[in-house]
Protein backbone atom coordinates (compact mmCIF):
# COMPACT_ATOMS: atom_id res chain seq x y z
CA UNK A 1 0.00 0.00 0.00
CA UNK A 2 1.20 3.26 -1.12
CA UNK A 3 0.41 6.44 -0.22
CA UNK A 4 0.56 10.22 -0.89
CA UNK A 5 2.43 12.55 1.35
CA UNK A 6 3.05 16.17 1.29
CA UNK A 7 6.12 15.53 2.73
CA UNK A 8 8.65 17.85 4.26
CA UNK A 9 12.61 18.09 3.39
CA UNK A 10 14.58 17.61 6.25
CA UNK A 11 18.14 18.69 4.50
CA UNK A 12 18.69 18.84 0.78
CA UNK A 13 22.00 19.36 -0.78
CA UNK A 14 24.60 18.23 -3.37
CA UNK A 15 26.56 15.24 -3.18
CA UNK A 16 27.98 15.92 -6.78
CA UNK A 17 28.53 17.64 -9.70
CA UNK A 18 24.50 17.19 -10.78
CA UNK A 19 23.85 14.84 -8.22
CA UNK A 20 21.61 16.24 -5.22
CA UNK A 21 20.07 14.46 -2.13
CA UNK A 22 16.56 15.27 -0.39
CA UNK A 23 15.84 13.67 2.87
CA UNK A 24 12.05 13.68 3.30
CA UNK A 25 10.16 13.26 6.64
CA UNK A 26 7.39 10.77 5.82
CA UNK A 27 4.19 9.65 7.82
CA UNK A 28 4.12 6.53 6.56
CA UNK A 29 6.05 6.37 3.32
CA UNK A 30 9.59 5.40 5.35
CA UNK A 31 8.10 2.64 7.47
CA UNK A 32 6.70 0.85 4.50
CA UNK A 33 9.41 0.72 2.17
CA UNK A 34 12.19 -1.64 1.68
CA UNK A 35 14.90 -1.30 -0.65
CA UNK A 36 14.86 -1.30 -4.33
CA UNK A 37 11.61 0.64 -4.10
CA UNK A 38 11.45 3.93 -5.67
CA UNK A 39 9.24 7.18 -4.89
CA UNK A 40 7.08 9.39 -7.44
CA UNK A 41 7.72 13.03 -6.77
CA UNK A 42 5.90 15.63 -8.00
CA UNK A 43 6.75 19.18 -9.26
CA UNK A 44 4.93 21.79 -7.39
CA UNK A 45 5.12 23.51 -11.27
CA UNK A 46 1.38 22.91 -12.99
CA UNK A 47 3.00 22.69 -16.44
CA UNK A 48 5.67 19.63 -15.18
CA UNK A 49 2.00 17.00 -14.94
CA UNK A 50 3.94 13.80 -14.26
CA UNK A 51 5.75 12.80 -11.33
CA UNK A 52 9.42 11.81 -11.14
CA UNK A 53 10.18 8.38 -10.47
CA UNK A 54 12.91 7.79 -7.63
CA UNK A 55 14.68 5.39 -6.19
CA UNK A 56 14.91 4.96 -2.61
CA UNK A 57 18.45 5.47 -1.65
CA UNK A 58 18.28 5.27 2.39
CA UNK A 59 15.17 4.37 5.20
CA UNK A 60 15.80 5.55 8.36
CA UNK A 61 12.76 5.71 11.28
CA UNK A 62 9.91 8.18 9.32
CA UNK A 63 13.01 9.35 7.54
CA UNK A 64 13.94 8.36 3.71
CA UNK A 65 16.44 9.84 1.49
CA UNK A 66 16.79 10.12 -2.30
CA UNK A 67 19.49 10.61 -4.51
CA UNK A 68 19.13 11.52 -7.59
CA UNK A 69 20.91 13.26 -10.96
CA UNK A 70 19.59 16.39 -12.63
CA UNK A 71 18.48 15.11 -15.76
CA UNK A 72 15.66 17.74 -17.02
CA UNK A 73 13.56 20.79 -15.58
CA UNK A 74 12.38 18.50 -12.69
CA UNK A 75 14.94 17.70 -11.25
CA UNK A 76 15.94 21.26 -11.50
CA UNK A 77 13.17 22.31 -9.63
CA UNK A 78 13.90 19.51 -6.66
CA UNK A 79 17.30 20.52 -6.71
CA UNK A 80 16.65 23.94 -5.36
CA UNK A 81 15.06 22.94 -2.72
CA UNK A 82 15.75 23.79 0.96
CA UNK A 83 15.41 22.08 4.15
CA UNK A 84 11.73 22.92 5.81
CA UNK A 85 10.24 22.95 1.88
CA UNK A 86 7.67 20.51 1.03
CA UNK A 87 7.12 18.59 -2.04
CA UNK A 88 4.26 15.79 -2.75
CA UNK A 89 5.77 11.99 -2.75
CA UNK A 90 3.61 9.27 -3.78
CA UNK A 91 5.34 5.19 -1.98
CA UNK A 92 6.61 3.24 -1.70
CA UNK A 93 6.11 2.15 -4.88
CA UNK A 94 7.12 -1.01 -6.92
CA UNK A 95 8.47 -4.53 -6.04
CA UNK A 96 11.97 -4.19 -4.36
CA UNK A 97 14.29 -6.23 -3.39
CA UNK A 98 12.28 -8.75 -1.01
CA UNK A 99 15.80 -9.99 0.83
CA UNK A 100 14.10 -13.45 2.30
CA UNK A 101 12.65 -14.51 -0.25
CA UNK A 102 15.68 -14.44 -2.64
CA UNK A 103 18.28 -15.60 -0.26
CA UNK A 104 15.95 -18.89 0.30
CA UNK A 105 14.71 -19.27 -3.57
CA UNK A 106 18.98 -19.47 -4.20
CA UNK A 107 19.89 -21.47 -0.76
CA UNK A 108 16.97 -23.95 -2.01
CA UNK A 109 18.64 -24.42 -5.59
CA UNK A 110 21.82 -24.11 -4.45
CA UNK A 111 22.89 -23.44 -1.00
CA UNK A 112 24.14 -20.98 1.34
CA UNK A 113 24.08 -17.15 0.25
CA UNK A 114 27.83 -16.06 1.34
CA UNK A 115 28.55 -13.06 -0.14
CA UNK A 116 26.83 -10.46 -2.22
CA UNK A 117 28.25 -8.50 -5.01
CA UNK A 118 26.42 -5.12 -5.45
CA UNK A 119 27.02 -3.41 -8.52
CA UNK A 120 25.91 0.27 -8.80
CA UNK A 121 26.42 2.48 -12.01
CA UNK A 122 26.08 6.48 -12.02
CA UNK A 123 22.83 7.49 -10.89
CA UNK A 124 22.07 3.70 -10.64
CA UNK A 125 24.46 3.69 -7.09
CA UNK A 126 22.13 5.17 -4.56
CA UNK A 127 19.49 2.75 -4.07
CA UNK A 128 22.33 -0.11 -3.90
CA UNK A 129 22.83 1.81 -0.08
CA UNK A 130 20.07 0.81 1.56
CA UNK A 131 20.04 -2.72 0.17
CA UNK A 132 23.56 -3.22 1.04
CA UNK A 133 22.35 -1.88 4.57
CA UNK A 134 19.93 -4.22 4.62
CA UNK A 135 21.58 -7.82 3.78
CA UNK A 136 22.94 -9.89 6.16
CA UNK A 137 26.06 -11.22 4.52
CA UNK A 138 29.21 -10.29 3.28
CA UNK A 139 29.22 -7.51 0.82
CA UNK A 140 31.44 -6.96 -2.64
CA UNK A 141 30.51 -3.63 -3.51
CA UNK A 142 31.62 -2.57 -7.15
CA UNK A 143 30.89 0.94 -8.12
CA UNK A 144 31.32 2.72 -11.80
CA UNK A 145 31.52 6.58 -12.33
CA UNK A 146 32.57 8.25 -14.94
CA UNK A 147 34.88 10.30 -13.51
CA UNK A 148 36.21 11.59 -10.53
CA UNK A 149 32.69 13.01 -9.34
CA UNK A 150 32.01 10.03 -6.73
CA UNK A 151 29.29 9.81 -4.75
CA UNK A 152 28.43 8.20 -1.22
CA UNK A 153 31.68 6.62 -1.33
CA UNK A 154 31.92 6.83 2.15
CA UNK A 155 28.55 5.53 3.49
CA UNK A 156 29.41 2.13 1.46
CA UNK A 157 32.92 1.80 2.65
CA UNK A 158 31.15 1.41 6.28
CA UNK A 159 29.16 -1.85 5.20
CA UNK A 160 31.05 -3.54 2.50
CA UNK A 161 34.40 -3.99 0.71
CA UNK A 162 34.29 -1.30 -2.34
CA UNK A 163 35.64 -1.30 -5.73
CA UNK A 164 35.06 1.67 -7.88
CA UNK A 165 35.68 1.94 -11.53
CA UNK A 166 35.78 5.04 -13.73
CA UNK A 167 35.79 5.46 -17.56
CA UNK A 168 38.61 7.99 -17.43
CA UNK A 169 40.67 5.92 -14.58
CA UNK A 170 40.74 9.17 -12.45
CA UNK A 171 39.35 6.70 -9.43
CA UNK A 172 39.99 2.90 -8.94
CA UNK A 173 40.54 1.04 -11.84
CA UNK A 174 40.19 2.33 -15.44
CA UNK A 175 37.04 1.45 -17.47
CA UNK A 176 33.56 -0.57 -15.98
CA UNK A 177 32.50 -2.34 -13.13
CA UNK A 178 33.51 -5.47 -14.92
CA UNK A 179 36.85 -4.54 -15.95
CA UNK A 180 37.31 -4.25 -11.28
CA UNK A 181 35.77 -7.77 -11.00
CA UNK A 182 37.89 -9.25 -13.16
CA UNK A 183 41.11 -6.96 -12.05
CA UNK A 184 40.05 -8.24 -7.97
CA UNK A 185 38.92 -11.79 -8.71
CA UNK A 186 35.56 -10.65 -7.18
CA UNK A 187 33.22 -13.48 -6.95
CA UNK A 188 29.70 -13.72 -5.19
CA UNK A 189 26.55 -16.22 -4.48
CA UNK A 190 24.10 -13.38 -5.90
CA UNK A 191 24.35 -10.31 -7.63
CA UNK A 192 22.50 -7.08 -7.23
CA UNK A 193 22.54 -4.72 -9.90
CA UNK A 194 21.21 -1.24 -10.92
CA UNK A 195 22.57 0.86 -13.61
CA UNK A 196 22.32 2.07 -16.89
CA UNK A 197 21.22 -0.53 -19.58
CA UNK A 198 25.01 -1.82 -21.27
CA UNK A 199 25.92 -2.17 -17.66
CA UNK A 200 23.15 -4.30 -16.63
CA UNK A 201 23.02 -6.51 -20.23
CA UNK A 202 26.79 -6.85 -19.29
CA UNK A 203 26.38 -7.64 -15.43
CA UNK A 204 23.46 -10.25 -16.72
CA UNK A 205 25.89 -11.73 -19.03
CA UNK A 206 28.79 -12.29 -16.43
CA UNK A 207 25.93 -13.74 -14.19
CA UNK A 208 24.68 -16.02 -16.77
CA UNK A 209 28.46 -17.21 -17.84
CA UNK A 210 29.19 -18.08 -14.19
CA UNK A 211 25.45 -19.42 -12.95
CA UNK A 212 25.31 -16.36 -10.49
CA UNK A 213 21.44 -15.75 -9.48
CA UNK A 214 21.11 -11.84 -10.83
CA UNK A 215 18.55 -9.42 -9.73
CA UNK A 216 18.30 -6.12 -11.35
CA UNK A 217 16.68 -2.75 -11.29
CA UNK A 218 15.81 -1.38 -14.44
CA UNK A 219 14.43 2.38 -15.18
CA UNK A 220 11.62 3.47 -17.80
CA UNK A 221 9.58 6.88 -18.59
CA UNK A 222 6.84 6.53 -16.62
CA UNK A 223 3.54 8.78 -16.47
CA UNK A 224 1.41 7.12 -13.57
CA UNK A 225 4.11 5.09 -11.57
CA UNK A 226 0.73 2.80 -10.23
CA UNK A 227 0.57 0.24 -13.02
CA UNK A 228 -2.59 1.54 -14.72
CA UNK A 229 -1.04 3.35 -17.61
CA UNK A 230 1.28 0.65 -19.32
CA UNK A 231 3.97 3.28 -20.09
CA UNK A 232 7.02 2.05 -18.58
CA UNK A 233 7.23 -2.10 -20.17
CA UNK A 234 9.73 -4.18 -20.18
CA UNK A 235 10.24 -7.35 -22.41
CA UNK A 236 9.92 -10.70 -20.53
CA UNK A 237 10.46 -14.07 -21.08
CA UNK A 238 6.89 -15.12 -20.01
CA UNK A 239 3.78 -13.78 -19.91
CA UNK A 240 3.00 -10.60 -18.11
CA UNK A 241 0.74 -10.67 -15.12
CA UNK A 242 -1.34 -7.66 -16.33
CA UNK A 243 -1.54 -8.42 -20.31
CA UNK A 244 0.09 -11.37 -20.83
CA UNK A 245 1.67 -10.12 -24.36
CA UNK A 246 5.58 -10.41 -22.46
CA UNK A 247 5.82 -6.77 -21.53
CA UNK A 248 5.74 -6.69 -17.87
CA UNK A 249 5.48 -3.05 -16.21
CA UNK A 250 8.95 -1.57 -14.55
CA UNK A 251 6.84 0.05 -12.20
CA UNK A 252 4.70 -2.46 -10.65
CA UNK A 253 6.21 -6.15 -11.53
CA UNK A 254 9.52 -4.27 -11.35
CA UNK A 255 11.95 -1.99 -11.20
CA UNK A 256 13.61 -4.86 -9.69
CA UNK A 257 13.28 -8.18 -11.33
CA UNK A 258 15.28 -11.97 -11.93
CA UNK A 259 17.54 -11.27 -14.92
CA UNK A 260 16.55 -14.13 -16.07
CA UNK A 261 12.92 -13.20 -16.35
CA UNK A 262 13.85 -10.53 -18.68
CA UNK A 263 15.13 -9.73 -21.99
CA UNK A 264 17.14 -6.45 -21.72
CA UNK B 1 -27.87 38.19 -6.17
CA UNK B 2 -27.99 34.69 -6.71
CA UNK B 3 -29.34 32.32 -3.72
CA UNK B 4 -27.36 29.54 -2.96
CA UNK B 5 -28.95 26.48 -2.59
CA UNK B 6 -27.24 23.78 0.30
CA UNK B 7 -25.04 21.63 -2.10
CA UNK B 8 -26.67 17.94 -1.11
CA UNK B 9 -29.94 19.47 -2.70
CA UNK B 10 -27.84 20.01 -6.38
CA UNK B 11 -28.97 17.34 -8.48
CA UNK B 12 -26.16 16.27 -10.27
CA UNK B 13 -27.52 12.58 -12.69
CA UNK B 14 -27.05 12.53 -15.94
CA UNK B 15 -28.31 10.31 -18.81
CA UNK B 16 -26.74 9.18 -21.80
CA UNK B 17 -28.61 6.69 -23.99
CA UNK B 18 -31.06 5.52 -21.47
CA UNK B 19 -28.12 4.88 -19.16
CA UNK B 20 -28.48 6.90 -15.54
CA UNK B 21 -24.97 7.97 -14.16
CA UNK B 22 -24.76 9.72 -10.66
CA UNK B 23 -22.61 12.42 -11.66
CA UNK B 24 -21.15 13.62 -14.83
CA UNK B 25 -17.62 12.30 -14.35
CA UNK B 26 -15.73 9.75 -15.72
CA UNK B 27 -12.46 9.10 -16.77
CA UNK B 28 -10.53 9.45 -19.79
CA UNK B 29 -9.75 5.33 -21.37
CA UNK B 30 -6.24 4.64 -21.50
CA UNK B 31 -5.58 6.91 -18.20
CA UNK B 32 -7.22 4.64 -15.40
CA UNK B 33 -6.65 1.09 -16.38
CA UNK B 34 -9.58 -0.56 -15.17
CA UNK B 35 -9.64 1.21 -11.96
CA UNK B 36 -7.83 -1.59 -10.56
CA UNK B 37 -4.51 0.18 -9.44
CA UNK B 38 -6.69 3.57 -9.09
CA UNK B 39 -8.53 2.15 -6.42
CA UNK B 40 -6.62 2.18 -3.77
CA UNK B 41 -6.38 6.12 -3.72
CA UNK B 42 -9.60 7.01 -5.10
CA UNK B 43 -13.39 5.76 -4.23
CA UNK B 44 -14.91 4.09 -7.13
CA UNK B 45 -18.09 4.20 -5.63
CA UNK B 46 -18.29 7.93 -6.25
CA UNK B 47 -17.56 8.25 -9.82
CA UNK B 48 -20.47 8.68 -12.60
CA UNK B 49 -18.26 5.87 -14.34
CA UNK B 50 -15.36 3.83 -14.99
CA UNK B 51 -13.86 3.88 -18.84
CA UNK B 52 -11.66 1.18 -19.26
CA UNK B 53 -8.31 1.02 -20.96
CA UNK B 54 -9.29 -0.04 -24.89
CA UNK B 55 -9.24 -3.16 -25.18
CA UNK B 56 -9.43 -5.89 -28.37
CA UNK B 57 -10.80 -9.44 -28.91
CA UNK B 58 -6.86 -10.53 -28.88
CA UNK B 59 -4.09 -9.32 -26.46
CA UNK B 60 -1.96 -6.19 -28.32
CA UNK B 61 1.61 -6.45 -27.08
CA UNK B 62 1.48 -2.41 -27.96
CA UNK B 63 4.57 -0.31 -28.86
CA UNK B 64 8.61 0.17 -28.04
CA UNK B 65 9.59 2.09 -25.23
CA UNK B 66 9.47 5.36 -24.66
CA UNK B 67 6.10 5.08 -24.48
CA UNK B 68 5.93 8.90 -22.90
CA UNK B 69 7.52 11.98 -22.94
CA UNK B 70 6.22 15.42 -20.99
CA UNK B 71 5.74 18.21 -22.39
CA UNK B 72 5.18 21.58 -21.51
CA UNK B 73 1.22 21.54 -19.74
CA UNK B 74 0.76 18.30 -20.88
CA UNK B 75 2.40 14.22 -22.55
CA UNK B 76 2.96 13.08 -25.62
CA UNK B 77 2.19 8.95 -25.17
CA UNK B 78 2.39 6.17 -28.14
CA UNK B 79 1.33 3.39 -25.64
CA UNK B 80 0.04 1.42 -28.79
CA UNK B 81 -3.15 0.05 -27.04
CA UNK B 82 -1.13 -2.94 -24.76
CA UNK B 83 -4.17 -4.71 -23.63
CA UNK B 84 -4.31 -8.46 -22.50
CA UNK B 85 -7.23 -9.03 -25.04
CA UNK B 86 -11.13 -9.46 -24.26
CA UNK B 87 -11.03 -12.95 -22.53
CA UNK B 88 -8.73 -12.06 -19.73
CA UNK B 89 -10.58 -8.74 -19.30
CA UNK B 90 -13.60 -10.32 -19.57
CA UNK B 91 -12.87 -12.82 -16.84
CA UNK B 92 -10.40 -10.42 -15.04
CA UNK B 93 -12.00 -6.71 -15.26
CA UNK B 94 -15.49 -6.85 -15.85
CA UNK B 95 -15.99 -8.92 -12.14
CA UNK B 96 -13.44 -6.57 -10.92
CA UNK B 97 -15.52 -3.48 -11.67
CA UNK B 98 -19.47 -5.29 -10.58
CA UNK B 99 -18.34 -4.93 -7.41
CA UNK B 100 -18.20 -1.16 -7.53
CA UNK B 101 -21.91 0.94 -7.44
CA UNK B 102 -20.38 3.11 -10.77
CA UNK B 103 -21.72 2.62 -14.40
CA UNK B 104 -19.01 0.84 -16.26
CA UNK B 105 -17.92 1.71 -20.10
CA UNK B 106 -16.29 -0.26 -21.87
CA UNK B 107 -13.21 1.03 -24.56
CA UNK B 108 -13.10 -1.27 -27.24
CA UNK B 109 -9.96 -0.83 -30.20
CA UNK B 110 -9.43 -2.76 -33.29
CA UNK B 111 -7.75 -2.59 -36.44
CA UNK B 112 -10.40 -4.28 -38.84
CA UNK B 113 -14.01 -3.59 -39.08
CA UNK B 114 -14.18 -7.67 -38.13
CA UNK B 115 -12.03 -7.15 -34.82
CA UNK B 116 -14.22 -4.16 -33.42
CA UNK B 117 -17.89 -7.05 -34.03
CA UNK B 118 -15.90 -9.28 -32.84
CA UNK B 119 -15.31 -7.74 -29.76
CA UNK B 120 -18.66 -5.88 -29.50
CA UNK B 121 -20.19 -9.09 -29.72
CA UNK B 122 -18.04 -10.68 -27.09
CA UNK B 123 -19.27 -8.24 -25.24
CA UNK B 124 -22.76 -8.67 -25.75
CA UNK B 125 -23.57 -10.84 -22.46
CA UNK B 126 -21.52 -8.93 -19.91
CA UNK B 127 -22.93 -6.66 -17.69
CA UNK B 128 -21.55 -3.62 -19.18
CA UNK B 129 -23.78 -0.36 -19.32
CA UNK B 130 -21.96 1.51 -22.74
CA UNK B 131 -19.44 0.64 -24.61
CA UNK B 132 -16.94 3.29 -26.11
CA UNK B 133 -15.79 2.74 -29.52
CA UNK B 134 -12.05 4.09 -30.00
CA UNK B 135 -11.72 4.89 -34.12
CA UNK B 136 -9.21 7.56 -32.74
CA UNK B 137 -6.14 6.14 -31.17
CA UNK B 138 -3.12 7.89 -33.37
CA UNK B 139 -0.75 5.36 -31.92
CA UNK B 140 -1.21 2.18 -34.10
CA UNK B 141 -0.76 1.95 -37.41
CA UNK B 142 -3.42 -0.46 -38.79
CA UNK B 143 -7.33 0.37 -37.76
CA UNK B 144 -7.73 3.09 -34.91
CA UNK B 145 -7.51 6.69 -36.45
CA UNK B 146 -7.88 4.61 -40.21
CA UNK B 147 -11.53 4.29 -39.26
CA UNK B 148 -11.76 7.99 -37.70
CA UNK B 149 -10.42 10.50 -40.50
CA UNK B 150 -12.82 9.82 -43.26
CA UNK B 151 -16.27 10.21 -42.57
CA UNK B 152 -17.58 7.57 -44.83
CA UNK B 153 -15.74 4.96 -42.96
CA UNK B 154 -16.38 6.15 -39.63
CA UNK B 155 -19.98 5.84 -40.31
CA UNK B 156 -19.58 2.10 -41.68
CA UNK B 157 -17.76 1.10 -38.58
CA UNK B 158 -20.01 2.43 -36.45
CA UNK B 159 -23.39 0.67 -38.48
CA UNK B 160 -21.32 -1.95 -38.21
CA UNK B 161 -20.53 -2.31 -34.34
CA UNK B 162 -24.44 -1.26 -33.61
CA UNK B 163 -25.58 -3.74 -35.62
CA UNK B 164 -24.40 -6.31 -33.20
CA UNK B 165 -23.92 -4.17 -30.50
CA UNK B 166 -26.41 -4.90 -27.25
CA UNK B 167 -25.04 -2.01 -25.44
CA UNK B 168 -25.41 1.73 -26.37
CA UNK B 169 -22.44 2.87 -28.36
CA UNK B 170 -20.43 5.87 -28.22
CA UNK B 171 -17.83 6.71 -30.46
CA UNK B 172 -14.90 8.04 -29.47
CA UNK B 173 -13.57 11.32 -32.32
CA UNK B 174 -9.94 12.31 -33.32
CA UNK B 175 -9.42 15.69 -33.14
CA UNK B 176 -7.03 15.15 -36.35
CA UNK B 177 -9.66 16.11 -38.59
CA UNK B 178 -10.40 18.94 -41.03
CA UNK B 179 -13.84 19.24 -39.38
CA UNK B 180 -14.52 17.05 -36.05
CA UNK B 181 -18.64 17.85 -37.24
CA UNK B 182 -18.67 15.94 -40.12
CA UNK B 183 -17.07 13.42 -38.48
CA UNK B 184 -19.97 13.57 -35.47
CA UNK B 185 -22.63 13.90 -38.17
CA UNK B 186 -21.27 10.81 -40.16
CA UNK B 187 -21.54 8.95 -36.82
CA UNK B 188 -25.01 10.25 -36.03
CA UNK B 189 -26.25 8.71 -38.92
CA UNK B 190 -24.42 5.57 -38.52
CA UNK B 191 -26.36 4.98 -35.39
CA UNK B 192 -23.69 5.96 -32.61
CA UNK B 193 -25.91 6.78 -29.22
CA UNK B 194 -23.34 9.09 -28.35
CA UNK B 195 -19.76 10.56 -28.99
CA UNK B 196 -16.94 11.38 -26.79
CA UNK B 197 -14.03 13.47 -27.53
CA UNK B 198 -11.15 14.69 -27.80
CA UNK B 199 -8.58 12.09 -28.60
CA UNK B 200 -5.53 12.98 -28.17
CA UNK B 201 -3.83 15.62 -30.65
CA UNK B 202 -0.72 13.97 -32.90
CA UNK B 203 2.36 15.27 -31.38
CA UNK B 204 6.01 14.99 -31.58
CA UNK B 205 8.91 15.70 -29.15
CA UNK B 206 12.47 15.39 -29.94
CA UNK B 207 15.31 14.96 -27.37
CA UNK B 208 17.75 17.36 -28.45
CA UNK B 209 20.43 15.50 -26.02
CA UNK B 210 19.86 12.04 -27.77
CA UNK B 211 19.04 13.74 -31.17
CA UNK B 212 15.96 11.67 -31.43
CA UNK B 213 12.43 11.44 -31.19
CA UNK B 214 11.24 11.40 -27.65
CA UNK B 215 9.09 8.51 -27.98
CA UNK B 216 10.00 5.38 -29.94
CA UNK B 217 6.77 5.43 -32.39
CA UNK B 218 8.41 9.25 -33.41
CA UNK B 219 4.78 10.32 -32.60
CA UNK B 220 2.22 9.97 -30.21
CA UNK B 221 -0.56 11.91 -28.62
CA UNK B 222 -0.85 14.82 -26.85
CA UNK B 223 -3.03 15.30 -23.92
CA UNK B 224 -3.31 17.14 -20.64
CA UNK B 225 -4.26 20.89 -20.00
CA UNK B 226 -2.24 21.58 -23.25
CA UNK B 227 -4.89 20.65 -25.26
CA UNK B 228 -7.97 21.71 -23.33
CA UNK B 229 -8.92 25.24 -25.38
CA UNK B 230 -9.11 23.17 -28.82
CA UNK B 231 -11.32 20.18 -27.11
CA UNK B 232 -13.53 22.62 -25.38
CA UNK B 233 -13.89 24.82 -29.00
CA UNK B 234 -14.72 20.93 -30.61
CA UNK B 235 -16.96 20.22 -28.06
CA UNK B 236 -19.36 23.85 -28.52
CA UNK B 237 -19.06 22.77 -32.39
CA UNK B 238 -20.00 18.99 -32.13
CA UNK B 239 -22.89 20.15 -29.94
CA UNK B 240 -23.93 22.63 -32.80
CA UNK B 241 -23.82 19.80 -35.34
CA UNK B 242 -25.28 16.79 -33.61
CA UNK B 243 -28.32 15.42 -31.83
CA UNK B 244 -27.04 13.06 -29.81
CA UNK B 245 -24.96 13.38 -26.23
CA UNK B 246 -21.57 14.33 -25.62
CA UNK B 247 -18.74 12.73 -23.47
CA UNK B 248 -16.25 15.80 -23.39
CA UNK B 249 -12.46 15.57 -22.67
CA UNK B 250 -9.01 17.00 -23.06
CA UNK B 251 -6.86 18.30 -20.19
CA UNK B 252 -9.32 18.52 -17.79
CA UNK B 253 -7.70 19.13 -14.06
CA UNK B 254 -10.52 20.93 -12.03
CA UNK B 255 -14.30 21.69 -12.25
CA UNK B 256 -13.91 24.90 -13.60
CA UNK B 257 -12.13 22.82 -16.67
CA UNK B 258 -15.09 20.37 -16.34
CA UNK B 259 -17.81 22.80 -16.70
CA UNK B 260 -16.38 24.79 -19.26
CA UNK B 261 -17.09 21.50 -21.35
CA UNK B 262 -20.33 21.25 -19.79
CA UNK B 263 -21.65 24.50 -21.15
CA UNK B 264 -19.75 24.05 -24.44
CA UNK B 265 -22.63 21.32 -24.67
CA UNK B 266 -20.95 17.96 -23.07
CA UNK B 267 -23.09 16.14 -21.09
CA UNK B 268 -20.72 14.55 -19.37
CA UNK B 269 -16.50 14.80 -18.87
CA UNK B 270 -13.75 12.59 -18.70
CA UNK B 271 -10.96 13.09 -16.71
CA UNK B 272 -7.76 11.82 -18.41
CA UNK B 273 -4.20 12.82 -17.94
CA UNK B 274 -4.95 14.49 -14.07
CA UNK B 275 -4.80 11.50 -12.83
CA UNK B 276 -1.28 10.92 -13.36
CA UNK B 277 -1.25 13.79 -11.55
CA UNK B 278 -3.35 13.55 -8.67
CA UNK B 279 -5.42 10.55 -8.38
CA UNK B 280 -8.00 12.82 -6.28
CA UNK B 281 -8.68 14.90 -9.35
CA UNK B 282 -11.84 13.04 -10.36
CA UNK B 283 -13.16 13.33 -7.10
CA UNK B 284 -12.52 17.23 -6.59
CA UNK B 285 -13.75 17.43 -9.90
CA UNK B 286 -17.44 16.22 -8.71
CA UNK B 287 -17.29 18.07 -6.18
CA UNK B 288 -16.59 21.33 -7.04
CA UNK B 289 -18.89 20.65 -9.96
CA UNK B 290 -21.38 20.33 -6.60
CA UNK B 291 -20.44 23.24 -4.88
CA UNK B 292 -19.99 25.77 -8.35
CA UNK B 293 -24.02 24.64 -8.81
CA UNK B 294 -25.04 24.96 -5.26
CA UNK B 295 -23.22 28.44 -4.76
CA UNK B 296 -25.38 29.88 -7.93
CA UNK B 297 -28.32 28.36 -6.94
CA UNK B 298 -28.52 25.68 -9.89
CA UNK B 299 -30.86 22.49 -8.51
CA UNK B 300 -30.04 20.51 -11.73
CA UNK B 301 -26.05 20.28 -12.85
CA UNK B 302 -28.06 19.32 -16.63
CA UNK B 303 -29.27 22.77 -16.59
CA UNK B 304 -25.57 23.87 -17.28
CA UNK B 305 -25.49 21.51 -20.14
CA UNK B 306 -24.56 23.77 -23.60
CA UNK B 307 -25.69 26.92 -21.71
CA UNK B 308 -23.15 29.13 -23.62
CA UNK B 309 -24.73 29.64 -27.00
Amino acid sequence: MSTRENATIKSAGMLAEGIYEIWFETNEIAKQAIPGQFISVYSNDGSRLLPRPISICEIEGNNLRIVYRVAGKGTEEFSKCKAGDKLDIQGPLGNGYDIDKIFSDIEKKQGKVNKAILFGGGIGVPPMLELGKKLNCEKEIVLGYRNSDIFLKEQFEKIGHLTIATEDGSVGTKGNVLDAVREGNITGDVIFACGPMPMLRAIKGFATENNIPCYISLEEKMACGIGACLACVCKTTQKDAHSQVNNARVCKEGPVFDAKEVEI
Amino acid sequence: MVNSINPNQVNMAVNIAGVDFKNPVTVASGTFGSGMEYCEYVDLNKLGAVTTKGVANVPWAGNPTPRIAETYGGMINAVGLQNPGLDTFIARDIPFLKKYDTKIIVNVCGKSEEDYVDAVEKLGDQPVDLLEINISCPNVKEGGIAFGQVPSSAEKITKAVKAVAKQPVIMKLSPNVTDITEMAKAVEAGGADAVSLINTLTGMKIDVNRRTFAVANKTGGLSGPAIRPVAVRMVYQTANAINIPIIGMGGITCAEDALEFIMAGATMVSVGTANFNDPQTTIKVIEGIRSYCAQNGIKDVKELIGCVK
